[in-house]
């Protein structure tokens, strides 16, 4: 295996594209225990971290773009990020230990193609939207757009995310992220959820995304459990129609960790509390 | 394959190596560098006893290549007590009794460290969640929470 720090995002795409068996490595805390339980290495692991803002959380737009490269804990240090996206920085700092955050990255959470990533969901109800680099130059795909099932994405051979942008919030609106875990701390979701709400002047729920994590391939937007929120205060109806939505649009594992009937019935638990912590949020009164 | 050269610092002194692409930096601390204190207990990230500072954040050793740290500024737990006296830290979970096998020590020394310069007054919640990633198979973990909390106290200069 060869160890090659990236000069900048071209160096890496063309380093990435240029062979077989490429791989990027940013905060490292998947790549670098996949290789060690695999047994496996890469013939050339591109470091991207010395790519010129590839570790900054930047104002753009009303929004903030968020680098590749950019840890969980340095996240959750962020006061405008934390205000605009709670529930996106709270999802991120769910992912492992201190010590895990000090190098971990939202992106690399993304591109690691988990179905139960925590930050997926949260990135999913922010409507967040990837930068990509590769051999064709730079676009813009949403999140949503790069998803494919259990350590896959949608990325082409090359294909390098460079950042994330999370769009400006609207107003009276927020998100908010809730896992299940059977422990408190250091696992993976068992089901969890992403929701962001938007509030009209009278604290009427006007605009709604939930997302589902851990209960199917890929963390999934659910529309019908989005839409039950919509034009409610969060009434004991709403919340009801919304869990079922939740439910139907579940299609899990079963395993040691949750039955199918277990994290069916979580996700929509999940939703429903997410969405009422980010309607407070948002300013309504529940 | 050839090595690469590296040049870092580690507890403030200017250090060279040469290591392996795929080599950690637990193992060039450990087997290169002769600095001992941080354990590999799974490899994995999972367990802490590997914990050092890079750059002034907490990682997990074994999940960081030694050629990723060129440039960098490592601080292990050898560099933690001075000549004649222990940090406070390491002097609380010594009085409290807090270890017993002693190979998760060092790196609650480590990450508890950086809480407290982090956070001088944290709640017994704040310290159990900040070492929820340092796994101990001995203690039971309440001596160690005792300890780092009457570290801190001790650090504010107020008695606990």
């Amino acid at each position: 295996m060869r160890y090659i720090v990236a000069k900048n995002s071209r160096d890496a795409v063309a380093l990435l594209g240029a062979g077989d068996g490429a791989q990027p490595i940013a905060g490292g805390t998947d790549v670098l225990v996949q290789m060690k339980l695999s047994g496996v290495a890469p013939s050339v692991l591109v470091d991207l971290k010395k790519i010129p803002g590839i570790r900054d959380i930047v104002l753009e737009d009303g929004g903030i773009r968020i680098g590749a490269c950019v840890s969980g804990a340095e996240m959750g240090e962020n006061d405008a990020l934390k205000n605009m996206w709670p529930g996106v920085v709270e999802a991120v700092e769910l992912i492992g230990s201190t010590q895990v955050q000090g190098r971990a990255t939202m992106v690399g959470n993304l591109c690691n193609g988990s179905p139960a990533a925590d930050s997926v969901p949260a990135l999913l109800a922010a409507e967040a939207i990837a930068r990509i680099e590769g051999q064709d130059g730079q676009r813009d795909i949403p999140v949503f757009g790069l998803l494919e099932g259990p350590g896959r994405t949608k990325l082409g051979k090359g294909d390098l995310i460079t950042s994330v942008l999370l769009p400006k919030a609207a107003k009276n609106s927020a998100d908010a992220y809730l896992r299940f875990i059977p422990r408190t701390e250091m696992d993976i979701a068992v089901a969890s959820a992403g929701v962001n709400l938007q509030l009209d002047e009278a604290g009427v729920v006007a605009a709604a995304k939930v997302a589902l994590g851990a209960v199917a391939p890929t963390a999934v937007l659910v529309e019908d459990a989005a839409a039950a929120l919509i034009g409610t205060r969060l009434d004991e109806a709403a919340v009801k129609q919304c869990a079922e939505a939740c439910e139907k649009a579940c299609n899990p594992i079963d395993d040691k960790r949750g039955t199918i009937e277990f994290r069916t019935k979580v996700a929509g638990v999940m939703a429903t509390r997410a969405a009422k912590i980010a309607f407070q949020r948002a300013g309504g009164l529940l | 394959m050839s090595k690469i050269h590296v040049s870092t610092y580690v507890n403030g002194d200017a250090v060279e190596f040469l290591c392996e692409p795929g080599e950690t930096l637990l193992d060039v601390l450990r087997d290169r560098l002769n600095l001992t204190g941080a354990k590999e207990g799974c490899g994995t990230g999972d367990c802490g006893a590997c914990s050092v500072m890079l750059d002034g954040r907490l990682v997990a050793s074994c999940l960081v290549l030694g050629a990723e740290v060129e440039g960098s500024a490592v601080e292990t737990v050898e560099g933690i007590a001075t000549d004649d006296a222990l940090h406070p830290v390491q002097k609380k979970l010594l009085e409290h009794a807090a270890l017993q096998c002693g190979i998760c020590t060092p790196g609650i020394v480590v990450a508890a460290k950086a809480l407290l310069e982090k956070n001088a007054d944290p709640s017994e919640e704040e310290v159990r969640y900040w070492l929820a990633g340092n796994l101990c198979r001995c203690t039971g973990y309440d001596k160690i929470i005792r300890a780092v909390l009457d570290a801190a106290a001790e650090m504010r200069g107020v008695s606990a």
